[in-house]
């Protein structure tokens, strides 16, 4: 037999490792498997199984320890049909059956209109649609916002189109998730996307996102509350899951994204990565104990005048948005009507998925009513 | 030796859109990995390959398996590729 590189003496002992080329060692948790994964955070070598159970138990654990849910609660999940959003449905439904949450769960999904991109992954969560038997709802910024962000692009060009996708997209997971009737919404992010958000924040200087970005519930009065049970669950470990329990899920860049700012802070946390892998981790613990100074006031919650949603200022920043957008445009009208109900759940809203297919005049109207926790 | 590569995550894109590639190389029966993925840029890669290779190695945020394993538990880039290895490259560098 060939000796590489190997200059350790091996023990004779029965079970495994003699003087292979490889060094066999065994999964440090359960020492039976060989293993097949090095945690990042931990550095501990661990076999498949063993890594399905510290992977689900402490997505469980972050879920228990930070109430993120109560039983009955309707949960939307955000799901794109990417890498993220596949294991959270996963994860979820798997969950909720194991420890027995009481959730209802539904697949909730914006298309933003970018051809060759989100088409392809709406395919994804359909089939994920199957698979988990979730209910799915798909909402698109044309009917939404009636514009698409391929439009978007061809009018302003390639600054600033990210503001405005972000933009959109929070009101139009509120706005579906009030559609579904849910109470609750979460996202796939996971510890990389906030370890990047809280070094672009730094970067940037953004006082007030830096306080926000760390929180693993946002939202705020009236608006629904979102969750992000991946915050501690290093992307790399989402991907692996996904590859070994054979998840299918879809992978391009938004043909967009190489000019986004959040590019920068994403290589940059790579190559710390390569370095300490436990800095992800380490970036938001720090972050989660960042002191504020008193002078930062944060803004005060009001309702946009024009369609209601929760905002700091007069309108909303879609509403801000969509009004330069409009301008450029010569007879697009849009108004959006708001019903604002104190009553909750009350079967006067079935009516609002009919409303909102109702295009024809470039009109919307969009029921919404209050949700009570 | 024969070494079986596959790619995904987008990583495909950069490689003709083919997902599995076979390599042979009949003078050695063993090939350090920063070898082999610099044999893969000069001869497999079609275009940008700063997005597969970076400083003599594979780029941060691409996931290397060897022989469905993570390669960290091998050395990484100083592990030496053998005969019927299957190397496996998933990029992560994309939306979630």
């Amino acid at each position: 037999m060939e000796n590489s590189n190997n200059s350790t003496n091996t023990t004779n002992t029965a079970a495994a490792t003699t003087t292979t080329k490889k060094k066999s060692k065994l999964c440090e948790i359960c020492n039976v498997s060989r293993p097949v994964l090095k945690r990042p955070k931990t550095g501990e070598m661990i076999c498949k199984e063993c890594f399905y159970t510290v992977f689900e138990d402490e997505i469980h654990h972050t879920i228990v320890s930070n109430n993120l849910f109560k039983r009955g609660d309707r949960v939307a999940i955000g799901a794109s049909g990417g890498k993220d959003s596949t294991v959270l449905a996963e994860i979820m439904t798997l969950l909720n059956k194991k420890y027995d949450y009481g959730l209802d769960l539904f697949l909730l999904s914006i298309d933003e209109g970018i051809t060759g991109y989100r088409d392809d992954s709406l395919e994804t969560v359909k089939r994920n649609q199957e698979q988990y038997q979730i209910p799915l709802k798909i909402l698109s910024y044309k009917e939404l916002y009636n514009w698409t962000m391929d439009d978007i692009v061809k009018e302003i060009g390639l600054k600033g189109n990210c503001t405005f996708c972000g933009v959109f997209r929070r009101q139009a997971l509120d706005r579906g998730a009030v559609m579904l009737k849910a109470n609750k919404i979460v996202t796939g992010h996971n510890a990389d996307d906030i370890a990047e958000t809280v070094l672009m924040n730094l970067l940037r200087g953004d006082i007030p996102r830096l306080q926000r970005c760390v929180n693993i519930i946002t939202g705020s009065e009236g608006a629904l509350p979102r969750s992000k049970p991946f915050k501690y669950t290093y992307q790399k470990e989402i991907v692996m899951y996904a590859y070994f329990k054979k998840l299918d899920y879809f992978s391009t860049e938004c043909i967009y994204a190489p000019n986004a700012y959040r590019g920068h802070a994403r290589d940059f946390l790579k190559d710390l990565e390569a370095v300490r892998p436990s800095i992800i981790i380490d970036i938001i613990h720090s972050a989660e104990n960042f002191h504020f100074r008193e002078e930062n006031k944060m803004p005060v919650q009001r309702n946009c005048i024009q369609c209601g949603y929760i905002c700091s200022n007069d309108i909303c920043m879609a509403c801000d948005l969509l009004k330069n957008l409009n301008s450029g445009l010569a007879k697009v009208k849009l108004s959006i009507n708001l019903k604002r109900g104190k009553d909750s759940n009350n079967n006067n809203n079935n009516n609002n998925n009919n409303n909102n297919s109702n295009n024809n005049n470039n009109t919307l109207k969009l029921e919404s009513t209050s949700v009570t926790n | 030796m024969k070494v079986k590569i596959e790619l995904s995550g987008g990583l495909e894109l950069l490689f003709d859109k083919k997902k599995v590639h076979e390599i042979e190389f009949a003078d050695k029966n063993e090939i350090p990995l920063k070898d082999l993925i610099l044999y893969m840029r000069d001869n497999l890669l079609k275009e940008r390959s700063e997005l597969f290779v970076v400083d003599d190695t594979v780029r941060p945020g691409i996931l290397v398996l060897i022989n469905d394993a993570d390669w960290e538990l091998f050395g990484g880039i100083s592990y030496n590729v053998e005969d019927k290895d299957t190397i496996i490259f998933i990029s992560t560098l994309h939306g979630g």
